[in-house]
């Protein structure tokens, strides 16, 4: 590094010990996913077992013991008497497992429309990039509440609330799936019009052979830049679907539905409720943005 | 090298060979992919890259085809590759259509100009050279190997990836790859073109020992006269998509009978400072859309009469060869 000045353009493109902001990030996120992972280990309490909840510990705050039970919750208690730490933990859990899955999904379908589009081209590809194009001039947190709502419309009564995970994966997933499509396209149709693709034609490799095996290595790169940038998009928008009050369910509330519980309380005076599970959710969006953004300058080859 | 002069039952319409093509034609279509194409105005002409060509390849021969860019050179080795389909005309490699599956049924490979753009940079060597023999099932163990120390590489280099090879070795995997697929016939575009002068010898000399050695039929595409004639039993001269002479490869240098393969021959420069004068009438290459009438070579033509002009020369038969020229 030459100072603080130069530091961005020095950073760019360098690898990771060398980029203390990437570092950092890194750092951030394997901890949360770490104490995601491990929060049944971690969590000072249950905080979905009623049982252990006990409604004295209502709105104590942060590092001070209740006056009545004279429990210790580190990061407070909600109006349950709920930790607010392990609420935030198990949260975790939900906002990254909904987060990844929804843009394991969203990449599977864009990569394998993508790939679809970039080899055959002709009406297939007219067919998924106008689909696309029609996706992309609505929100994406629009489509995702159509989906959503679809979704659970269909689903049996009883069935919802275990279900509603399920569903709000589908419907972030579902409405995920552009930029990995038409990056994916475009990088197919470049490798699909190489030499080595007619040399694999020639030796009798079918079409979704050369497309698995000769086309996809190749144009693997910036997707996993658009899953990293993807992933922060995903975790928020899981949180802004359970902010709204249709994503995760109480019963299983992810760091969005602790922010829509905790939003109620700010005003009369218990910010910790809210504040916390926030931070975690800034933090861990912030820390997988950075990583992406690392990632991006890593693979240009411009920058390297 | 001379193996064999073909002997043709008419002028147009050859009959033996591995190779047969008879009346092969195929059209670009240039305007607007889409619904862009209805509002396109004018439709632009569609561009014939190939036009009414008819060949014979007998096996174990090498057929060299030469012409300038944008002759066609490339689309016709891709059109008997079987990676195009002619607009109209027939191809039939061993007595079968190569398009499609039948490309690799009958065994036919393809060697590339730029070999870094032929090589999949994420496969290693080993992967790339079986590749034609994974297509079909289970690879030997030490074919790869094999294969390398065959085009002259180490064959612990299976290993390792495309890039960490030159231009010339790089080629030397590409024609490994073309030699696991036993095949019966191997198209050459341009192969020593993107190479450095000092290791073309090299490749060439490979190309031409290992063609002798497995008794293939070769089509070998050039713009380089010097390769060609170190390479080709019978030579075709493509002018804007149609073949204006065809004769066996001695006869040819030593005698062109179409003004345009004289143009080319006086084109080459000579280390004792003649040659290198063409001769051309004024201009450039004529643009192919549209195709100019009569004669396609007469705009640039030095001996071209009015006759040229109005009437296309058929394809004749002369002195050990075809030609396409009134005058000649």
């Amino acid at each position: 590094m030459m100072g603080r000045a130069a530091d961005g353009a020095i950073g760019r493109g360098q690898s990771l010990a060398r980029t203390p902001r990437a570092l950092l990030s890194l750092g951030v996120l394997a901890g949360l996913v770490l104490a995601a992972i491990g929060a049944p280990l971690l969590a000072p309490h249950d905080p979905f077992d009623p049982a252990t909840l006990d409604l004295m510990n209502g709105f104590t705050a942060p590092m001070t013991h209740n006056p009545y039970t004279g429990d210790l919750f580190w990061l407070g208690a909600d109006d349950q008497g709920r930790d607010v730490f392990s609420a935030i933990l198990f949260g975790l859990r939900i906002s990254l497992f909904v987060g990844m899955s929804a843009v394991a999904l969203a990449a599977m379908l864009g990569v394998s429309l993508g790939l679809l589009a970039g080899y055959l081209g002709g009406w297939v590809d007219g067919l998924t990039m106008r689909a696309a194009d029609v996706q992309l001039t609505f929100p994406a947190i629009l489509v995702a509440m159509l989906i959503f709502g679809v979704a659970k419309g269909i689903t049996p009564v009883a069935y919802r609330d275990e279900m509603a995970i399920w569903v709000l994966i589908l419907a972030i997933g579902l409405s995920d799936w552009v930029p990995f499509a038409r990056v994916v396209r475009g990088a197919a149709m470049v490798e699909a019009s190489r030499d080595y693709v007619l040399a694999a034609r020639l030796s009798g490799r079918s079409g979704p052979a050369i497309m698995l095996r000769h086309i996809l290595p190749n144009v693997l790169s910036p997707v996993l830049v658009i899953a990293t940038i993807g992933l922060a998009q995903a975790i928020v928008t899981e949180a802004t679907l359970s902010f709204l009050g249709i994503g995760a369910p109480p019963t299983q509330p992810s760091l969005g539905t602790l922010i829509r519980t905790g939003q109620s309380y700010l005003f009369s005076g218990e910010w910790w409720i809210l504040a916390f599970p926030a931070a975690t959710l800034l933090a861990l969006a912030l820390a997988v943005n950075l990583l992406g953004d690392w990632l991006r300058d890593r693979l240009n080859p411009v920058l390297q | 090298m001379l193996v064999s002069v073909p002997v043709f039952a008419s002028a147009d319409g050859p009959m033996t060979g591995l190779v047969r093509l008879t009346g092969v034609t195929r059209h670009f279509d240039p305007s607007p992919r889409g619904p862009g194409r209805i509002l396109a105005r004018p439709r632009p002409a569609p561009l014939t890259a190939v036009a009414d060509v008819s060949l014979s390849i007998p096996e174990g021969t090498v057929y060299g085809l030469v012409g300038e860019s944008g002759s066609g050179k490339s689309t016709l080795g891709r059109l008997v590759a079987g990676l195009l389909a002619p607009s109209s005309g027939r191809i039939e490699v061993a007595g079968r259509d190569p398009q499609g599956a039948n490309a690799a049924a009958i065994g036919i490979q393809m060697i590339f100009q730029d070999p870094a753009a032929s090589l999949n940079p994420r496969w290693r060597v080993g992967d790339i050279v079986t590749e034609p023999v994974a297509a079909r099932g289970r690879v030997p163990r030490g074919l790869a190997e094999r294969l390398l120390v065959q085009v002259g590489l180490d064959p612990a280099d299976r290993g390792k990836f495309p890039r960490a090879f030159s231009g010339g070795q790089q080629q030397r995997i590409a024609i490994a790859r073309a030699l696991s697929a036993n095949p019966r016939l191997v198209i050459c575009d341009e192969p020593t073109s993107a190479l450095d002068v000092s290791v073309q010898a090299q490749v060439l000399n490979l190309i031409s020992d290992l063609r002798r050695d497995l008794g293939l039929t070769c089509l070998f595409i050039s713009h380089d006269l010097a390769v060609i004639r170190h390479m080709a039993d019978r030579v075709g001269v493509l002018y804007q998509g149609r073949l204006v002479e065809e004769a066996a490869a001695g006869t040819l240098f030593a005698a062109p009978r179409h003004p345009y393969t004289r143009m080319l021959l006086d084109a080459v420069p000579r280390l004792d400072g003649g040659g290198g004068r063409a001769g051309l009438r004024a201009g450039d290459i004529p643009d192919a859309v549209p195709a100019p009438t009569g004669c396609v070579f007469h705009p640039r033509c030095r001996v071209a009469v009015a006759r040229c002009a109005s009437e296309r020369p058929a394809l004749r038969a002369a002195a050990c060869g075809r030609v396409a020229c009134h005058l000649a």
